[in-house]
C-alpha cells in the first residue's frame, strides 16, 4: 500500500514537473503560434535570479517565487518589443530567431558567470514519510505550486479583461483589432506572462537541478515534445501531454531504468504525432482552453 | 443542348461534408458523363467550392461515395486523383512561385512523360497558351491573371482526360476571360470538365448543363436558359444579382 | 544537364586543385584542422539540400551526422576494420531517417513542428548517449562511454585492415568525400528528382495536384540527406579521433542552421562556404575570453534572420545581377538551357 501511495507521488511529480517546465511555452505558442526556442534559457535566467538573489542575502521564497518571474518576465517583455514583434506570422523566421536569441542568451551568461554550475541553492523543505517510504517534501511543494499554476491560467483566461481579450486573438487576430483592441500590446503581455511562467519553473527547479548556462537544453525537448503533443489549447493540451507522457515516461522508468523512460516518452510522441498531427488537443477537447 | 450519353465518368453518391453542425455538402448525388462539360453554380456558402474539394482529395467527405471512373476515390489523396490523369485547377492560384513558367508547366508534363516529349509538350504548350513572353519569368513575379493562365497551362499540359476548375475566370480581364472561354472549348474536344464558376457572363459563353447548388444540396440541373427561367433558382440565386 | 551542372563541376575542379596543393603548402596541424571543418561542410551540404532545395526544416541534421559517426565508431571497434563500418554507418543512419520521416511526412508534419520534432530526438540522443557511461552499456565489444565519448579508428585501406591512414591521407579521403558529394547532390537537384523536390519546397498543394506523391518525395530527400550527412559524421570522427555525445547538442545543432542561412537557402556553394569560414572565425576567437563563440553565433543569427534572410551567395548574385542590368547598353545575357535552376 505504501509502495503504491510512494510509486504514485513519483508519478504525480514526474507529470508535475513536466507540466511546470512546459506552461510557458504552451502559453506563448498557445495565444501566439510563436515557438520559443530560447524557452529553455528562461528558465535558465530563472535558475540564475535565484541563486544570484540568495547569495545576495535574499530569502530564497521571495527569490523563488517573485523575483525569478519579475526578471525573466521584464526580459521577455523587452526581447518581444525588440525582437519578435517585426516577425509575427513568419513562423520559421521566429523559431530560427529565437533560437538565435537562445545562444545569445547562453553566451551572455556565460560570459557573466562562467560556464561551471554557480554557486547552488539547496532545497528548502525536508523529507515526508509515507509510511515506510520518504518522499521529499520540495517535490510535494512543487507537485502543489504547479496545479496552483494551472488553476492561476484557467482563472486569468477564464475571468479577466485580459483573458477574454486573449482569447479573441488567439480566435481571430484580425477582427480583435478591428474591435479595436490593440493586439500588439496584447502580444507583449502575453510573451511577458508566459517568459514569467518560464522564470518561476526555472526558479522553482534551480534546488533541484542546480544552474548551468547550457542547462536550457535539458528541459526544451520535454517541454516541446509536451507543448506539440498537446496542441494549441494552453491549458487541456499541456494538462493532456504532461498526464499522458509524463506517465509513460514514470512507467518505463519505474520499470526500467529512467534511460528507457526517456526512450519510452520520445516514441510515445513519435507515434503520437504520426497519429494526431496537430496534437491531442487538435483531436480531442476542441473548445478547451 | 447536346448531352453526350456515355460512359459515367464521375459520380458521387450520397456525398455529405459536415463541419461541425454547418453541412456544407448535404447527400449530393452528381453525375459526369465522359466529355460532358459541367458548370456548378450557387450562391456564396451553397457548398460547390466544398463539393469540388471533396473531388480533388483536398477534403476527406464526412459520408458518402466519390468514384472516378470506376474506382472509389472517398478520401484520397490530392495526387491520387491527379494520378488518375485528372487535372486540376484551384481557386487560389496555387503556382510554384519561386519557379519559371516553362518549369512550372514541365513539371506537370514530366509527371507524365519522359525528358524529351515533356519538354517538346511544355514547348507545345506554351505556344498554344501564348505564354512566350513569360516562359522565362518567375511566376512569382507574374499579375493574378497571368498565373492564372500558368496554372492552365500546367493542367492542360498534362493531357488529362477529366479537367476539375475552380473559379478560372476570377480576376481576369475581358480579353483573358474571353480566351478562357475557348481554351475550354478546346479542352472539352478531349476531356470532361467541370467547372465551378460564379460569373454568369462566364458560363453563359460555355454552358452545356448548369448545376445549380443551394445549402449543399443540388438545387436543380438543366440548361442556363431553364435554369434562369425557373423562379426558385431565381428566388436563391439569380434574383438578387440581375 | 551538363550545361545547368556547369558551375558545379568548376567548383568540383577548384576543390581537387585545393586537395591536391593544400598538403604541400600547409602545415600538418592546419590539416588535421581543415580535416574537420571539411567534415562539418559535408554536414553543411547535407542539409543545404534537404532544406535549401527539399524545404525540410530539419534541426537536426546533426542527429545523422552524429548518429553515423557512432555506428562508425562502434562497428569499426567491433570489425577490426573500417570499410563494412562506413558502408554500415550510412545504410543505419539513412534507415534511421527513413523510420523517423515515415512518421512525419506520412502523418503530414511540417514547418516548425518538423524543426522542432528533430531537434528533439537529436537533444534526447544527446541525453541519452551521455548517461551511457557505465560498463554495462556496451555494444560488442565498444565501451559507449558516456559523455567521455568512444576513440574511433582511424580509416584502413578498404578491406586491408593492417594499413591504417595517416592523417594527411584521411584529409585527401575527406576532400575526396566532399568533392563526391557535392557533385552527387548538384547533380541530384538537376535530375527529375531532385526538381520535383524543389517544386514541392515552392508549393506542395500544386505539386500534390500534378500527381506527385509529395510524402515519397521528401522522404526519398530526407533520407538522402541523412545519408550523406553519416559520411559527414565518419569523417568527423576520423578527423577528430574520438565522438563524445556533444556533437548532438543544442549548440552543433544551432551551427548547422546558422552555416545554411549564412551561406543561403537554395545554394550548394554557399553553406560550404560559410562552414568554412566561421569554423575558423569559431576557431580565432576560441582564443579569447571576452567574446562567447554563443554569443557571437547568437547575433549572427539574429543578424542574418532580420536583415539577410536570404543568406550570402543569393544576396551576393541578387547583388551583381542587379548591377549588371543596370548598366545601359549592356544585352543580359539569356540563359539557353530549357529549364533554369541550376546548381552552384
Amino acid at each position: 500500500m505504501d509502495l503504491v501511495v510512494a510509486v504514485l507521488f513519483q508519478l504525480t511529480y514526474v507529470i508535475a514537473n513536466l507540466a511546470l517546465i512546459s506552461l510557458g511555452l504552451a502559453i506563448i505558442f498557445g495565444m501566439m503560434r510563436v515557438i520559443n526556442l530560447a524557452h529553455g534559457e528562461f528558465l535558465m535566467l530563472g535558475g540564475y535570479t535565484v541563486v544570484v538573489a540568495t547569495n545576495l542575502g535574499v530569502n530564497i521564497w521571495v527569490s523563488m517565487l517573485i523575483l525569478a518571474p519579475l526578471v525573466v518576465g521584464i526580459i521577455g517583455v523587452i526581447v518581444e518589443r525588440v525582437l519578435i514583434r517585426w516577425l509575427y506570422g513568419r513562423m520559421v523566421d521566429t523559431l530560427l530567431a529565437t533560437w538565435g536569441l537562445s545562444l545569445l542568451l547562453v553566451g551572455i551568461v556565460t560570459s557573466i558567470f562562467g560556464a561551471s554550475t554557480a554557486t547552488t541553492v539547496s532545497p528548502p523543505l525536508g523529507a515526508v514519510r509515507i509510511g515506510d517510504y520518504s518522499a521529499s517534501g520540495y517535490e510535494l511543494f512543487l507537485i502543489v505550486i504547479t496545479a496552483i499554476l494551472l488553476f492561476a491560467v484557467w482563472l486569468t483566461l477564464r475571468f479577466t479583461k485580459l483573458g477574454l481579450l486573449a482569447r479573441g486573438t488567439m480566435q481571430n487576430a484580425e477582427m480583435a483589432s478591428s474591435l479595436g483592441v490593440s493586439t500588439s500590446r496584447i502580444y507583449m503581455i502575453t510573451f511577458g506572462l508566459g517568459a514569467a511562467v518560464s522564470g518561476l519553473a526555472g526558479g522553482l527547479l534551480a534546488p533541484m537541478t542546480g544552474v548551468l548556462p547550457t542547462i536550457g537544453a535539458t528541459y526544451i525537448a520535454k517541454a516541446f515534445i509536451t507543448v506539440i503533443s498537446g496542441g494549441a489549447a494552453i491549458l487541456a493540451g499541456t494538462t493532456a501531454g504532461s498526464v499522458l507522457l509524463g506517465g509513460i515516461n514514470g512507467i518505463f522508468s519505474f520499470i526500467a531504468g529512467s534511460t528507457f523512460g526517456e526512450i519510452a516518452l520520445l516514441l510515445a510522441a513519435i507515434v503520437l504525432l504520426r497519429l494526431m498531427p496537430r496534437g491531442i488537443t487538435g483531436r480531442f477537447f476542441r473548445k478547451s482552453l | 443542348m447536346t448531352r453526350q450519353r456515355g460512359e459515367v465518368v464521375v459520380e458521387t453518391r450520397d456525398l455529405c461534408m459536415h463541419f461541425g453542425g454547418v453541412r456544407a455538402v448535404d447527400q449530393v448525388d452528381f453525375s459526369l458523363f465522359d466529355k460532358e462539360l459541367r458548370c456548378l453554380i450557387g450562391p456564396n456558402g451553397a457548398g460547390k467550392s466544398t463539393f469540388f474539394k471533396c473531388l480533388t482529395g483536398q477534403l476527406t467527405p464526412t459520408s458518402g461515395e466519390v468514384i472516378i471512373r470506376g474506382q472509389p476515390m472517398t478520401g484520397a489523396e490530392p495526387f491520387e486523383v491527379a494520378s488518375l490523369g485528372v487535372g486540376i485547377k484551384t481557386q487560389v492560384p496555387n503556382v510554384f512561385d519561386g519557379l519559371t513558367a516553362e518549369e512550372n508547366i514541365w513539371l506537370a508534363a514530366r509527371r507524365w512523360h519522359g525528358d524529351a516529349r515533356s519538354r517538346s509538350l511544355t514547348a507545345e504548350t506554351i505556344e498554344r497558351l501564348k505564354l512566350g513572353d513569360i516562359r522565362r519569368t518567375l511566376v512569382g513575379q507574374l499579375a493574378h491573371g497571368q498565373r492564372q493562365w500558368v496554372e492552365l497551362g500546367m493542367v492542360v499540359a498534362a493531357e488529362p482526360w477529366l479537367v476539375l476548375l475552380d473559379e478560372p475566370a476570377a480576376g481576369m480581364t475581358h480579353e483573358e476571360t474571353y480566351r478562357t472561354v475557348e481554351l475550354i472549348e478546346e479542352i472539352n474536344k478531349t476531356s470532361a470538365l467541370i467547372v465551378v464558376e460564379h460569373d454568369m457572363q462566364f458560363i453563359r459563353m460555355i454552358s452545356r448543363t448548369v448545376t445549380l447548388f443551394h445549402e449543399g444540396r443540388i438545387l436543380m440541373q438543366d440548361t442556363m436558359e431553364a435554369i434562369s427561367a425557373d423562379p426558385r433558382a431565381r428566388e436563391v440565386y439569380l434574383g438578387h444579382r440581375a | 544537364m551538363l550545361r545547368q551542372m556547369r558551375p558545379t563541376l568548376v567548383y568540383a575542379v577548384l576543390g581537387i586543385l585545393f586537395m591536391f596543393v593544400a598538403p604541400q603548402v600547409l602545415q600538418l596541424f592546419t590539416i588535421i584542422n581543415l580535416t574537420t571543418a571539411i567534415a562539418l561542410a559535408i554536414l553543411a551540404l547535407s542539409l543545404a539540400l534537404i532544406w535549401g532545395y527539399g524545404g525540410i526544416l530539419c534541426f537536426g541534421q546533426v542527429a545523422f551526422f552524429g548518429l553515423g559517426a557512432y555506428v562508425y565508431t562502434i562497428s569499426a571497434i567491433n570489425f577490426g576494420g573500417s570499410t563494412w563500418a562506413i558502408l554500415l554507418a550510412i545504410l543505419i543512419t539513412a534507415a534511421f531517417a527513413a523510420a523517423l520521416g515515415y512518421f512525419i511526412f506520412f502523418g503530414r508534419v511540417s514547418d516548425v513542428y518538423l524543426g522542432v520534432i528533430t531537434l528533439t530526438v537529436t537533444l534526447i540522443f544527446f541525453s541519452l548517449i551521455r548517461r551511457t557511461s557505465g560498463p554495462e552499456y556496451k555494444i560488442g565489444n565498444a565501451l559507449l562511454g558516456g559523455f567521455n565519448g568512444v576513440s574511433s579508428p582511424p580509416i584502413n585501406l578498404p578491406w586491408d585492415t593492417r594499413t591504417f591512414l595517416f592523417p594527411e591521407q584521411v584529409f585527401y579521403v575527406a576532400m575526396a568525400a566532399l568533392i563526391l558529394c557535392y557533385v552527387f547532390v548538384g547533380w541530384l537537384v538537376n535530375t527529375k528528382f531532385g526538381r520535383v523536390c524543389v517544386s514541392i519546397r515552392e508549393n506542395e498543394l500544386r505539386a500534390e495536384l500534378l500527381g506527385y506523391d509529395i510524402r515519397l518525395y521528401k522522404l526519398g530527400i530526407f533520407t538522402i540527406g541523412a545519408g550523406i550527412a553519416a559520411i559527414g559524421g565518419v569523417m568527423f570522427c576520423n578527423g577528430v579521433g574520438r565522438i563524445t555525445p556533444d556533437v548532438f547538442n543544442l549548440y552543433n545543432a544551432a551551427l548547422t542552421i546558422i552555416w545554411v542561412i549564412v551561406g543561403g537557402r537554395g545554394t550548394l556553394i554557399g553553406p560550404i562556404g560559410a562552414t568554412f569560414a566561421l569554423f575558423y572565425l569559431t576557431s580565432a576567437l576560441g582564443g579569447q575570453t571576452v567574446l562567447n563563440n554563443n554569443l557571437v553565433l547568437g547575433v549572427i543569427l539574429i543578424i542574418f534572420v532580420l536583415l539577410v534572410p536570404k543568406g550570402v551567395a543569393p544576396t551576393v548574385v541578387d547583388w551583381f545581377g542587379a548591377r549588371r542590368r543596370k548598366k545601359p547598353g549592356r544585352v543580359r545575357r539569356r540563359r539557353r538551357g530549357n529549364r533554369t535552376e541550376g546548381a552552384q
